[in-house]
């Protein structure tokens, strides 16, 4: 604890509650807004971070999805910090699970998901999932 | 006034979701200022449950019809009309009497507010609170709104619901007020500043009523505000609504940020101390 953190305490000082009344409003009012629990919410979160997860590798426990509220008009956001994209067949086979590619046979989707399961991913750099 | 030849009425609906915020009060004093400016404005009681519209007019011992004894031809719209005897432009209009609950529909509103827009210039309808029958009631013949709330975690989440239900319902535009504002707990951010409130609810504000103990002695009396046009800072903002609405442009200030001179400071204090002017 620095100095100044120290005083900080010994005043007694935080936020004041007109600021507090301000943020407390905003996260009640974008849940208000959205109509969406917090359960619910968590579920979502949970099956965005899915799905972002069979493009790029991210980081679980920095990922964030929350809703932000600005002009009356409420935006799910999501920050991901990515680690690094996942190699291009990879991102293929995720394509076809999620039945975006074009539909290649199961045979064809298994080869492709192999490497993903032995082989590291060797080039770290932004793939296109084509 | 010539009826013939006027525009159509504005029907404009005072709500706040939350109750105690001061909507009646906005209605009774806005309804007296808009028509101390000429403007024919008939206020109308929606909240025929808890009726208090009246009372703040001053007007309580002489209502003997409302829009239910018109609606249902019992009485011509001129007998239910009750005239402010200091202030002839203005007439109220009860919904019902508290005994006949259940009784109004969205159709009925629909059709006694078309009545009264005829033979008026404004049309106030002071909405009852929460967001169940009664506003959706109240609602259902308004033009635009005006959101009343204070600078209060409650109030503004309440006043939040109803904007996104006006929103819905193609009620524009919804203008607010904010009232009960304290600017000296605004400066040192004890309260919710007048910028918080627009920007969580991002509406333009029609108007800014600071706290003033007036306004008590005057609903005590049965006469608003406005009606002596006494110097009193509510009395001001209440006015200043009136003029707002029909179309000058009078910039709303913010009391927390009016900086104060030595002098003034120095003559509220004597104010204070001594109870004097």
């Amino acid at each position: 604890m620095t100095l100044f953190d120290f005083i900080q305490r010994l005043l007694g000082r935080q936020k004041p509650s007109g600021t507090m009344a301000k943020e407390r409003l905003q996260l009640v009012l974008a849940h208000d807004r959205s109509d969406l629990n917090p359960e619910l919410l968590e579920q979502m979160r949970r099956e965005i971070l899915e799905v972002v997860q069979r493009y790029v590798e991210i980081d679980i426990e920095e990922g964030d999805v929350s809703l932000e509220t600005e002009d009356r008009v409420t935006a799910l956001v999501a920050n991901l910090p990515i680690k690094r994209a996942r190699p291009l067949p990879a991102l293929v086979a995720a394509a076809a699970a999620v039945g975006m590619a074009q539909a290649p046979d199961p045979e064809a989707q298994q080869e492709l998901a192999l490497p993903l399961a032995c082989e590291p991913a060797e080039d770290p750099s932004p793939a296109d999932p084509d | 006034m010539d009826a013939v030849t006027s525009a159509p009425a504005r029907i404009i609906l005072i709500c706040s979701g939350k109750g105690g915020v001061g909507k009646t009060t906005l209605t009774a004093n806005l309804g007296i200022a808009l028509a101390r400016l000429g403007e024919r404005t008939v206020v109308l009681d929606a909240d025929f449950g808890l009726r208090n519209l009246d009372l703040l007019l001053g007007l309580e011992n002489r209502i003997v019809y409302t829009a239910q004894e018109v609606l249902a031809e019992t009485c011509r719209l001129e007998q239910a009309l009750v005239k402010h005897k200091l202030e002839p432009n203005l007439a109220l209009l009860p919904a019902g009497n508290p005994r006949m609950l259940e009784w109004l529909t969205p159709e009925d509103m629909q059709r006694i507010v078309a009545m009264v827009a005829e033979r008026a210039d404004f049309v106030l309808i002071d909405c009852p609170a929460g967001i169940e029958d009664g506003f959706k009631n109240a609602a259902a013949a308004a033009r635009e709104a005006i959101v009343i709330t204070t600078p209060e975690v409650s109030a503004v989440r309440d006043a939040d619901r109803v904007i996104g239900l006006l929103n819905t319902r193609g009620v524009a535009p919804v203008q607010l007020v904010l009232n009960r504002v304290r600017p000296r707990m605004m400066a040192s951010q004890e309260m919710l500043g007048v910028n918080d409130v627009t920007d969580i609810l991002a509406l333009p504000l029609v108007g800014l009523v600071v706290e003033d103990e007036q306004v008590i002695v005057s609903t005590n009396r049965g006469e608003p505000l406005t009606l002596n046009g006494n110097g009193s800072p509510a009395a001001k903002a209440y006015q200043n609504i009136a003029r707002r609405l029909r179309g000058e442009d009078i910039p709303v200030e913010d009391p927390s940020k009016a900086r104060r001179g030595l002098r003034a400071r120095l003559m509220n204090k004597i104010r204070k101390t001594t109870g004097l002017f």
